[in-house]
């Protein structure tokens, strides 16, 4: 077994050790250093029970974020503060605690640390509270206990003991206003002072971890026998334009993309699109890279960018190739890529002209689960004529799906109602989906149908009428 | 107030098995299960998996010292399989080594070989097959056959209503401890800690006495840890008793969601018969209940079917039968509600397709049929306090309903891809195990000398709160501070002989029985006070805040002193109590009797709105009048009705399980079974209490909370028709649970007729 050295805050103290870089946080915090606040419920990011905080010096401060400790590889905390829930306890209860405890919005307990970090975490990286963003910071933490009202309840009291509170230092408010505890203050200096042991990835493996979101939940006993290559350690995570072109990191994270003024250019629904995708906490750690290359065909980053015509830089650390998001997928989970190979940045053409965008997804649960349909589509008109149109779609097929026939078909013809059923009857017969734990193929079938007339609706509603449409 | 448990929660502090610190050279155990669910076991090899090095041992049912049986109303269930496996996920061997890791590793290498057999997952197929639990059991009343010929409406139809996970949060385990004498010490997270000792006991081939059970709280239940925490104590014990080394085992939840039973699948058929003015003369059901492989709880479950099968209603003529099939599934068993909801869902369908074939709205019916005082039930109970039609009538005027109804009309018809809908559900749940012999319990309760108490109870702590509610009775009978009073862990060394914590009972049997021991230990503490200050009239002395007064003055004891003065005149400072619900009684030959203390009664108003488009919904609002009785603890029991109706829903809308017809669970994990998260909760809770409502059976008047309110959540079920229904006339409703996303779109466009063709049929009429 492959052991490297990780230094890193844990709560106060400072980690030095040996241990396998793949191990997750979680076993590192409950097993070996028995911190028992943080539980273990599912072990694959689905419920926020283990959530910690993580947090990372930048040049003016230690911007926090939630990470399921269960999924997150140990070498990703490397130069970091993990916070678990003895790392903000307090002799007396801290405000959100005390609040959590008046409201009773805890029954049995199991989930109430994960909810605490998740809330702790909002309040640290928030200064403008608003009962809508507290409940999305906590909506990766299932209660199955609550029924959530008293929960929400105390979020609005804790926003409103805190509103109306600027200051030029958050660390220091929330200290004083006895939120996370006085230590707080000094991690900005402590951790610069950590060395990083940044790219000791020595061995060439070709198992490569991001964010490590999906590998957890797929084969997390395999991982802690093999060497892999940690690709968070090669900055991979930014977003910026070159002229015409948006050059995205594949290191990028889930938020990021969603917080990123660039896109939201050209998707101006980003954010909440995003919403729809995992919880925060996933959407911390999961990135585009891996999004992309798991294959999966519902990914929902996929079926976005792949609307948006996007190439992938490949690269095997050597040599570089750009190819076709759309022609990256051969066949269930089987892509173009050699084994070295790992997709080093996403390059996005800022469309020019009228261009409309619009992602629609469909789900057993609306929020944190997986799509049993998704689609987006990416529109050029000129009036009401299309010139150019990328639908893709997920869940219908074994790979994510470009609707090359159906787009075919689409361009330059007039929006309208007839156009869609007709294009509606050619897209039946590029989809082939499964019956499986997601929806019948026969739903499938019906619902891709009805994402693409939600996306006309949706973007052209003076063309399309609601009651001709159904 | 806050909740002395959960200020040890917020801070992450509270301790839950997995959570304690091991004793040193403790063992781990994962358990290896049957990859088929119904075969018979030609070959099984350890030998590869007993090379894995740190591998202490594997155990099979050869090394059972006692009996290898586990069944608790039926000994049909073994601990581990001997021939043949009958349901995927049955335990077949425990391998044992010196970490977690290493014990998954091994059981990776061992290797079987079965020959298949064909397994059965639907009950009406082993009905067929003749594969029942128990015989079916039939409750009935007045004469069913002959009133349907009286009745002006007859309708028919087949309901399917799924399972539902338990999701628990923390997932089952336990620790066992060697003790001297060749006994065990358990931690287990049970709701039965008499069951795990008895089970243990028999299986380990010891006497209850050297079988030690303790429960310090769980991270959740719901019925699932009433007899399935049973199997793992167990093996836990077995393997500490053959290693004689402390052995942990905690459930993967892949392997607690595969291998544990659910609340049971039904497949229902009825008829049901109104006169003109809509009053519901007969009603005939059927129930077929998945049980899975053994029989667990469910003949009880089934039982508590029956006696719900008319929920709110009276019904004079009734017949139901209720048939325990036995299918290749895990063993189906105890969840919130015990079969209650299932029994609910039906007759709640019956009305509500009545009502569309009738065409008028389903709560007409529902209102009109309200149980009244003195109303009787099919099996024979009188009805007494009725608070039916009061919740029924208070929800309607606090939230004016007839607003909400204008609301959602006006809505609907200004809209064309979203439509909104409204239910009623009402709610009469009875309370007691039906199994009379198990409404006892005892308390214990010790005064120390500084004047701190501890009590405990056969009560567990699960997150309902009981315990809260122990420490809520004690102080208020002793008039002392709450931090004074210490619920202790549940023991069995302590309280003996208990019944589980289920069937919403726990705080009603435990809290009687604690009321019992505090006001004996009150009593004598009163007469040492008379003494003490030579009072002639015990009757005027008064324990309050921490004071002792006598005709309403303050004396110069307090509290302190008098404890402390107590034990120096030789008084003793505890009591054991114990209590047993007077009046019930039931006849299982004859099925009548009087088998409830009392009922819980409310009414939920449900708003949803669909979004005809995508095929999916939002649960606008849920408002409930609910009847508590007078409540011991308000914050606790608002948050059992909150997360009652939010669990109710879960059931009725997004949690799915899905087999295959081999048995095998596809929802296997939390990416695939979704219960509600925040933003599946209702957008808008309200809950009132009603208001007069006592119970004398309870204590301090207080009535049972924790099931009773799931089943509102089943408004959420018919809110959800009646939107579809105002998107799409057409529609032939399915009475099938849960109403999925999908359910929802394939019913918004089953036979609907689009803008054009409703055109083309107008116009060809007209021409
Ligand atoms: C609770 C939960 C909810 C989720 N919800 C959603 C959802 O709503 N929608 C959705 O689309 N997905 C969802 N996911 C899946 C999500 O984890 C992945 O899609 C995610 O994008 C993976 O990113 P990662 O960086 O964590 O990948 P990793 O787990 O690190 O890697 C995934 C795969 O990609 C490979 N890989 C990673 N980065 C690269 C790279 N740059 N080049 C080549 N190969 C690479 C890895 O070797 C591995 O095979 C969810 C996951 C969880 C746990
Ligand atoms: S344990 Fe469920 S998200 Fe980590
Ligand atoms: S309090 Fe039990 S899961 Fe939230």
């Amino acid at each position: 077994m492959n052991k490297r050295k990780v230094q890193f805050l844990l709560n106060n103290t400072l980690i030095s050790s040996e241990v396998n870089p793949s191990l997750p946080l979680l076993d590192f915090i409950r097993k070996e250093k028995h911190l028992t606040g943080t539980k273990e419920v599912c072990k694959e990011g689905d419920c926020g029970a283990c959530t910690v905080l993580l947090g990372t010096l930048t040049k003016n401060s230690v911007v926090y974020k939630t990470i399921t400790s269960c999924i997150y590889p140990i070498a990703n905390c490397s130069g970091k503060h993990v916070v678990t829930i003895e790392g903000i306890n307090k002799e007396d209860l801290l405000l959100q605690q005390e609040i959590f405890a008046d409201e009773n919005a805890s029954q049995c307990g199991f989930c109430t640390p994960g909810f605490l970090m998740s809330v702790t975490c909002y309040l640290l990286n928030n200064t403008d509270y608003k009962i809508e963003d507290a409940i999305n910071a906590v909506g990766g933490n299932i209660c199955r206990c609550t029924g959530y009202h008293s929960i929400i309840r105390a979020l609005n009291n804790i926003i409103y003991e805190l509103k109306n509170n600027s200051s030029n230092d958050r660390v220091q408010l929330l200290v004083a206003k006895n939120v996370i505890p006085d230590y707080f203050k000094e991690i900005k200096e402590r951790l610069s002072t950590i060395q990083s042991d940044k790219k000791v990835n020595t061995e060439k493996s070709s198992l490569f971890i991001s964010g490590g979101s999906d590998l957890f939940v797929q084969k997390p006993d395999m991982l802690l026998e093999e060497e892999a290559q940690f690709l968070l350690e090669y900055d991979l995570s930014y977003i910026y334009q070159n002229y015409d072109t948006i050059i995205i990191g594949s290191g990028t994270t889930f938020e990021e993309i969603k917080q990123s003024p660039i896109l939201s250019k050209v998707i101006p629904t980003i954010k909440n699109d995003i919403d729809l995708v995992a919880s925060l906490p996933i959407r911390n750690s999961a990135t585009i890279g891996g999004n992309l290359t798991n294959a999966s065909p519902i990914g929902d980053l996929t079926i976005i960018l792949m609307a948006l015509n996007s190439e992938l830089v490949l690269t095997d650390g050597i040599n570089e190739r750009i190819i076709k998001l759309s022609d990256f997928y051969l066949d269930y989970k089987k892509l173009i890529k050699t084994n070295d190979e790992y997709i080093k940045e996403v390059l996005i053409q800022v469309p020019k002209g009228e261009l409309k965008f619009s992602f629609e997804k469909v789900s057993k649960r609306t929020y944190l689960d997986i799509a049993s349909v998704n689609s987006a589509m990416l529109i050029e008109v000129d009036g009401n004529k299309i010139i150019n149109i990328f639908i893709s779609a997920g869940g219908v097929a074994p790979v994510p799906k470009l609707l090359k026939e159906t787009n075919q078909y689409f361009i330059g013809k007039d929006i309208s109602i007839d156009t869609i059923d007709s294009a509606l009857a050619v897209m039946q017969t590029e989809i082939s989906p499964i019956s499986d734990v997601r929806g019948s193929a026969e739903y499938k079938k019906i619902l891709l149908g009805q994402l693409v007339k939600a996306h006309f609706l949706k973007l052209f509603p003076q063309l399309i009428n609601e009651k001709e449409i159904v | 107030m806050k909740s002395s448990d959960v200020i040890k929660h917020v801070k992450g502090e509270s301790i839950f098995v997995d959570d304690m610190p091991v004793p040193q050279g403790t063992l781990y155990a994962s358990v290896f299960d049957s990859k088929i669910a119904h075969g018979k076991i030609t070959k099984l090899d350890l030998s590869e998996a007993l090379k894995v090095p740190g591998v202490v041992r594997i155990i099979t049912y050869k090394d059972i010292p006692g009996e290898n049986q586990i069944g608790n109303i039926i000994p049909d269930e073994h601990l581990l399989a001997v021939d043949t496996v009958e349901f995927i996920g049955e335990p077949i061997a425990i391998v044992i080594a010196e970490t977690e890791m290493i014990a998954k590793k091994a059981k990776s290498k061992i290797k079987i070989e079965y020959e298949e057999l064909t397994p059965i997952t639907d009950p009406r197929d082993a009905y067929e097959k003749g594969s029942l639990i128990i015989p079916p059991r039939i409750f009935s009343m007045g004469d069913v056959e002959n009133s349907f010929t009286g009745c002006e409406y007859i309708i028919e139809d087949r309901v399917e209503i799924s399972g539902q996970e338990h999701l628990y949060l923390e997932t089952q385990g336990a620790v066992a401890v060697p003790v001297e004498g060749s006994g065990i010490k358990i931690y287990s997270s049970t709701q039965g800690p008499t069951a795990v000792q008895s089970t243990a006991a028999k299986v380990l081939n010891l006497k209850m006495h050297q079988v030690e059970v303790d429960v310090l709280r769980l991270g959740g239940a719901f019925g699932g840890k009433e007899d399935q925490a049973t199997p793992w104590a167990v093996m836990a014990a077995l393997g500490a008793k053959l290693t004689n080394k402390p052995v942990k085992l905690i459930l993967h939840r892949h392997d607690d969601l595969r291998m544990t039973g659910k609340r049971h699948p039904y497949s229902a058929d009825y008829k049901i018969g109104l006169s003109k003015d809509y009053k519901i003369l007969a009603y005939e059901v059927t129930f077929y209940q998945n049980a899975g492989a053994a029989a667990d709880l469910s003949p009880a479950v089934l039982e508590r079917t029956l006696f719900h099968t008319t929920n709110s209603y009276f019904i004079p003529n009734v017949k139901a039968t209720a048939i325990s099939c036995k299918t290749n599934l895990p063993p189906n068993t105890a969840f919130r509600g015990f079969g209650g909801p299932q029994g609910m869902f039906v007759i709640e369908s019956a009305i509500h397709k009545a009502a569309l074939s009738i065409g008028i709205e389903p709560y007409i019916i529902q209102k009109k049929n309200l149980l009244v005082e003195g109303s009787k039930f099919y099996y024979g109970q009188i009805a007494k306090r009725v608070n039916a039609s009061k919740c029924w009538n208070e929800a309607v005027t606090r939230y004016s309903f007839d607003s909400i109804k204008n609301s959602v009309e006006e809505f609907n018809s200004k809209n064309i891809l979203k439509k909104k809908g409204i239910s009623f559900m009402p709610v009469c749940f009875g309370i007691s195990f039906t199994n009379t012999m198990m409404n006892q319990a005892s308390a214990l309760v010790h005064i120390y000398t500084d004047g701190s108490v501890s009590v405990s109870t056969a009560a567990v702590e699960m997150g309902q709160g009981v315990n809260e509610k122990m420490i809520n009775i004690a102080s208020k009978v002793f008039s002392i501070d709450k931090v004074k009073v210490k619920v202790e862990s549940t023991n069995t060394t302590r309280v003996a002989n208990t019944s589980p914590t289920a069937a919403s009972s726990a705080a009603d049997l435990n809290g009687n029985a604690l009321l019992f021991a505090c006001n004996s230990l009150l009593a004598r503490l009163k007469k040492h006070v008379a003494e003490l200050l030579k009072l002639d009239d015990e009757k005027n002395i008064e324990l309050v805040d921490g004071k002792i007064l006598y005709n309403e003055n303050e004396t110069e004891l307090d509290w302190n002193k008098l404890i402390r003065s107590a034990n120096q005149h030789r008084i003793s400072l505890t009591a054991q109590a114990f209590y047993a619900t007077p009046d019930i009684h039931f006849d299982k030959k004859k099925e009548q009797g009087h088998p409830f203390a009392y009922h819980v009664y409310g009414t939920a108003i449900t708003e949803v709105t669909v979004d005809c488009l995508r095929g999916t919904y939002e649960i606008d609002s849920v408002k409930v009048v609910h009847d508590y009785g007078k409540t011991l603890n308000h914050a606790i029991d608002l948050g059992q009705v909150e997360g009652g109706i939010v669990q109710g829903i879960g059931w009725m809308t997004v949690e799915e399980l899905v087999q295959d017809s081999k048995g095998r669970l596809n929802s296997n994990s939390l990416s695939t079974y979704k219960v509600p998260d925040i933003y599946s909760a209702p957008k808008k809770l309200e809950t009132y209490f009603l208001e007069d409502s006592e119970n004398p059976y309870g204590p301090f008047k207080s009535k049972a909370v924790g099931e009773p309110p799931l089943m509102y959540g089943i408004g959420a079920f018919f809110a959800i028709s009646n939107a579809v229904k105002a998107f799409n006339p057409y529609v032939d409703l399915k009475y099938s649970s849960p109403f999925t996303h999908e359910k929802t779109l394939m019913q918004l466009y089953q036979g609907r007729k689009t803008e054009k063709e409703r055109s083309k049929i107008t116009s060809s009429e007209i021409g």
